[in-house]
C-alpha cells in the first residue's frame, strides 16, 4: 500500500513538473516553420500550397487554424503575452496593438527584405495592401518606418445587389445615389422583399458602413480632426452620419434584427435570397458560391449621399502574415511568405478560395464578380493607414450608439452628444494620465 | 515491550504529518499554480493601465476601482445578470422542482422522463443558443416566418405576438434569461430528485394518516426535509446564472446596445475590444468579491436554515 500511495506522489510530481516543462516551449525544428491563422475558407488551399513547398525546398510548413477570428485574436494575444508566438501569424487587431507587437519585438521589420532586387517584391503587391502593414515617417505610434507583414490577398467592403429581387420589383438599374437607394428600398417594400441586410450584429460592420458615409459627407480632413479631438461628434455632418442609420430604419429597408445579426447569418440571408441588398466583404464571392451557387448579383459602391466628398470604401490588406522576430526560423518564414504571394501561389489561392490576389499578376485569372471588387480598389481606405485612429472606448460608443438609432431607442442628435462626451471624458483621462 | 520515548513519539508524529502533507501537495501545489497564483496576478494587473502587450505596464494605482464605481455600464452588466438570476432563480427552480415531484411519484415512463429533462443541460451552451437563435429569428422569406416562434404564432392566428425578440430592448435579456433557465434546470431536476428521494415514505405515510392532502404534505414535510438540497441548489443557480455569457454570446453577439450585457461580456469587451486589460482585471476582481459575498450571505442563511 505504502509503495503504491508512493508511486501515486512520484508520478503526481512527474505529471506537475512535465506540465510545467511543456508549458515552457518546444526546440523549434530548423526544418518545420510553423504558421498560425484564422480563415477557415483558405484552410485546405494554404495547407495545399505548403504541401507544394515542402516538395518543392524540403521545408515543412506546418499549417495550424485557430477560427474563427475572435478567438484567434485572443490567442495571439496570450501567445504575446507568454512569448511562445508561431514564426509566422497574424495580427488581426487595430493599428496600435500591431504597433504595440512591433514595439515589443514580436514583428520582424521586412522593409530589407521588399526592397531587395530594385523593390521587386514590393512591386509585384497591391500598393493599398502592402501599405496595411507599412508604417509611415512620423507615424503617431512612433514606429521605425518600414513594411512589417505580407498580404497574401486583398479585399474591399461593397454593396451586393441581387439581380432577380430587383427585377421582380421593377428596378432596371442599381441605385447610385442614397436617395435612389431609399427609392428602391420602398419599391422592394412594395413587393414584400427585404431591402438590406448586414452582419451589423459584428460592430465593426455597423462602423464600417458609418465610416463609408462619414467619407462621404464630410471628407478625411474633417473625419482626422475629428479623431484628433479638434471637431466634435455633435458637429451637423456627424449628426448626419448618424441619420443615415436613422433614415434606413424608419423606411424599414433594414431585415429584422440586423443589430445583433452576425455577418454569417446576412450571407445566408442574402445568399438565400431573403434581402435584396447586402453590405459584405470581397470574401463573400467564395461564402455566396459555396451557399448558393446559382446566386446572380453584382457588386456596386454604397450609393453616395452627396457628390462634395469621394465615397471611400474600407479595403486594401485582407489577410497580412507577420514574422516572429524572435524565432530561429526567421529566414525561412519570410522565404515561404515569398514565395505564398508569388504569381502562381496567388492565383491558385484566387482561384480555390475566389479571394482577390495580393499579387496583381494573379488577377487575370479572376471570376466577373471578383473583377467588380477589383475595380473600386482606388477607392479604398482602412484605419490602418489612416493617420490617426479614434480611441477604442469611443468607438465603442459610437457602434452601439448605431444600433440605438436603428432600434428607435436614442436620435442621431442624442446618440452624437453621448459619443462626444465619451471623448471628452477619454480625453481628459489621458490628460490626468500624462500629468 | 519498551515504551517509546517522548523523543521517538514526536518524531513519528512529525513523520505522519509529512506523510499527510505529502498527500495534498499535489493538490496544493495544482491549486497555488492555477489559482492562487493566477488570483494573485489579475490583482496586481488590476491596479495598472495595459494593453495586454506591451512589456511595460504603467501602475495607476486604484484609477481602475475607482473607474469601475462610476462605470453605469458594468453595474448595468450585474444588474442584467442578476435578472438572469432571478428568472433563474424562480421559473428554472421551480420548472425543476415540480418536475422532480412529479417523476418521484409512481407515474409511467418516469425513466422516460428523467432522461428527456436531463438532455438540455447535457447540449453544448453554443449549440443551445444557436438553436433558440433560430427558433426566435425574425426574418421572412416569401411571406413565411423563418423562426419556429413566430411561425407558429403566425400560424395559429396570434400575429399580434410575432415578434423581433432578440433585438427588441425588452424582450432580449428575458429570452436569454428563458433559454438559460430551459437549459439549466436539469442539473435543479436530478438534484432535487435525488433529495426527494431519500425522504422516507413513511412520513407521507404517517402524513396521509393524519388526513394531509398534497398541499399540507408538500409545506409540512417535503420542503423542511429538502431545505438543505434546496439551498444547495440556489447557491448554484446563483453562481452559475451570474457568470452566463457563452449563451449570450451565441444569441446576440457583441450585443444589443448594452442591454444584455453581462459582466462577463464587459470584462470580455475590456480585453479585447479596448485592450484595457487593467481595467477587465478591476472587473474581474470586483465581480469575484460580489460573488464571494453572495456565496457567504447564502451559507449564513444556510447555517440559520439548519440550526433552525
Amino acid at each position: 500500500m505504502k509503495k503504491l500511495l508512493k508511486g501515486f506522489l512520484i508520478c503526481s510530481f512527474l505529471v506537475l513538473i512535465g506540465s510545467g516543462l511543456s508549458c515552457s516551449g518546444k526546440a523549434a525544428d530548423p526544418n518545420t516553420v510553423t504558421l498560425w491563422h484564422w480563415m477557415n475558407d483558405r484552410h485546405a488551399a494554404i495547407e495545399e500550397l505548403a504541401s507544394r513547398y515542402e516538395e518543392q525546398t524540403g521545408i515543412k510548413v506546418k499549417v495550424e487554424l485557430f477560427a474563427p477570428p475572435d478567438a484567434y485574436t485572443q490567442r495571439i494575444i496570450a501567445s504575446a503575452q507568454s512569448r511562445v508566438l508561431p514564426d509566422i501569424y497574424g495580427i488581426l487587431d487595430k493599428k496600435e496593438i500591431f504597433a504595440s507587437f512591433i514595439e515589443n519585438g514580436f514583428v520582424a521589420n521586412l522593409t530589407e527584405e521588399f526592397a531587395k532586387d530594385n523593390n521587386a517584391w514590393e512591386k509585384s503587391l497591391f500598393a493599398k495592401a502592402v501599405d496595411v502593414n507599412r508604417f509611415k515617417p512620423n507615424n503617431p505610434q512612433n514606429i521605425e518606418p518600414g513594411i512589417y507583414g505580407v498580404p497574401i490577398d486583398v479585399t474591399n467592403i461593397q454593396m451586393l445587389y441581387n439581380k432577380k429581387l430587383l427585377e421582380k420589383a421593377g428596378i432596371k438599374t442599381p441605385p447610385k445615389t442614397f436617395d435612389e437607394f431609399l427609392a428602391a428600398g420602398e419599391a422592394l417594400k412594395r413587393v414584400g422583399i427585404t431591402g438590406f441586410v448586414a452582419g451589423w450584429g459584428e460592430l465593426w460592420m455597423a462602423d464600417c458602413f458609418a465610416s463609408n458615409y462619414a467619407f462621404n459627407i464630410m471628407g478625411e480632413d474633417k473625419i482626422m480632426a475629428t479623431y484628433r479631438g479638434e471637431v466634435p461628434y455633435t458637429d451637423p455632418d456627424w449628426v448626419k452620419v448618424f441619420g443615415v442609420f436613422k433614415t434606413l430604419s424608419d423606411k424599414g429597408i433594414l431585415i429584422e434584427g440586423i443589430v445583433t445579426k452576425p455577418n454569417k447569418d446576412a450571407e445566408q440571408d442574402f445568399a438565400l435570397q431573403r434581402a435584396a441588398f447586402s453590405f459584405n466583404g470581397s470574401w463573400c464571392v467564395n461564402v455566396y458560391h459555396n451557399m448558393n451557387p446559382d446566386l446572380d448579383y453584382g457588386a456596386m459602391l454604397p450609393p453616395a449621399m452627396n457628390s462634395k466628398f469621394p465615397l471611400k470604401i474600407w479595403g486594401g490588406g485582407g489577410s497580412s502574415f507577420v514574422v516572429n522576430n524572435h524565432t530561429p526560423n526567421k529566414e525561412k518564414a519570410i522565404a515561404f511568405l515569398k514565395w505564398l504571394t508569388g504569381h502562381e501561389q496567388q492565383a491558385y489561392l484566387s482561384e480555390s478560395t475566389k479571394n482577390l490576389p495580393a499579387n496583381r499578376e494573379a488577377l487575370s485569372s479572376i471570376p466577373k464578380i471578383l473583377s467588380q471588387f477589383a475595380s473600386a480598389m482606388d477607392d479604398t481606405t482602412h484605419p490602418t493607414i489612416w493617420k490617426f485612429n479614434e480611441l477604442p472606448l469611443v468607438v465603442e460608443n459610437f457602434d452601439k450608439g448605431i444600433q440605438s438609432i436603428i432600434i428607435g431607442e436614442k436620435t442621431p442628435e442624442q446618440v452624437a452628444a453621448e459619443v462626444q462626451a465619451v471623448k471628452e471624458r477619454e480625453i481628459e483621462k489621458a490628460k490626468k494620465r500624462k500629468r | 515491550m519498551s515504551t517509546p520515548s517522548a523523543k521517538q513519539v514526536s518524531f513519528n508524529k512529525l513523520k505522519n504529518n509529512a506523510q499527510n502533507f505529502s498527500f495534498i501537495l499535489p493538490a496544493v501545489l495544482i491549486f497555488a499554480t492555477f489559482y492562487i497564483y493566477p488570483f494573485y496576478d489579475i490583482f496586481k494587473l488590476s491596479m495598472h493601465s495595459w494593453n495586454g502587450i506591451n512589456l511595460h505596464k504603467t501602475p495607476v494605482g486604484l484609477d481602475n476601482f475607482f473607474e469601475l464605481m462610476t462605470d453605469g455600464i458594468w453595474w448595468k452588466s450585474v444588474w442584467n445578470a442578476t435578472y438572469i438570476t432571478l428568472i433563474a432563480l424562480t421559473f428554472q427552480n421551480l420548472l425543476a422542482f415540480g418536475l422532480a415531484l412529479a417523476c418521484d411519484r409512481e407515474i409511467r415512463m418516469k425513466n422516460f422522463y428523467r432522461v428527456v429533462f436531463f438532455i438540455p443541460p447535457v447540449l453544448s451552451e453554443v449549440v443551445v443558443g444557436l438553436v433558440w437563435k433560430w427558433i426566435l429569428n425574425p426574418s421572412v422569406q416569401d411571406g413565411q416566418h423563418i423562426g419556429l416562434l413566430n411561425y407558429f404564432f403566425d400560424k395559429i392566428g396570434l400575429h399580434h405576438l410575432v415578434h423581433n425578440w432578440l433585438s427588441d430592448p425588452n424582450t432580449a435579456l428575458t429570452c436569454i434569461a428563458v433559454v438559460h433557465s430551459w437549459k439549466g434546470f436539469g442539473w435543479g431536476f436530478i438534484m432535487l430528485l435525488a433529495g426527494l428521494q431519500t425522504i422516507d415514505r413513511q412520513l407521507y405515510e404517517a402524513a396521509k394518516v393524519d388526513g394531509a392532502g398534497f398541499w399540507k404534505t408538500l409545506t409540512n414535510v417535503t420542503i423542511p426535509m429538502m431545505m438543505p438540497v434546496i439551498l444547495v441548489v440556489i447557491i448554484l443557480t446563483v453562481l452559475g446564472s451570474m457568470q452566463a455569457f457563452v449563451l449570450v454570446l451565441s444569441m446576440v453577439g457583441q450585443g444589443l446596445v448594452y442591454h444584455t450585457e453581462v459582466p462577463v461580456t464587459r470584462i470580455l469587451s475590456a480585453m479585447t475590444g479596448t485592450n484595457r486589460f487593467g481595467y477587465a482585471c478591476s472587473m474581474g476582481v470586483v465581480f469575484g468579491a460580489l460573488l464571494i459575498m453572495v456565496s457567504l450571505a447564502f451559507k449564513f442563511v444556510s447555517d440559520k436554515v439548519k440550526q433552525a
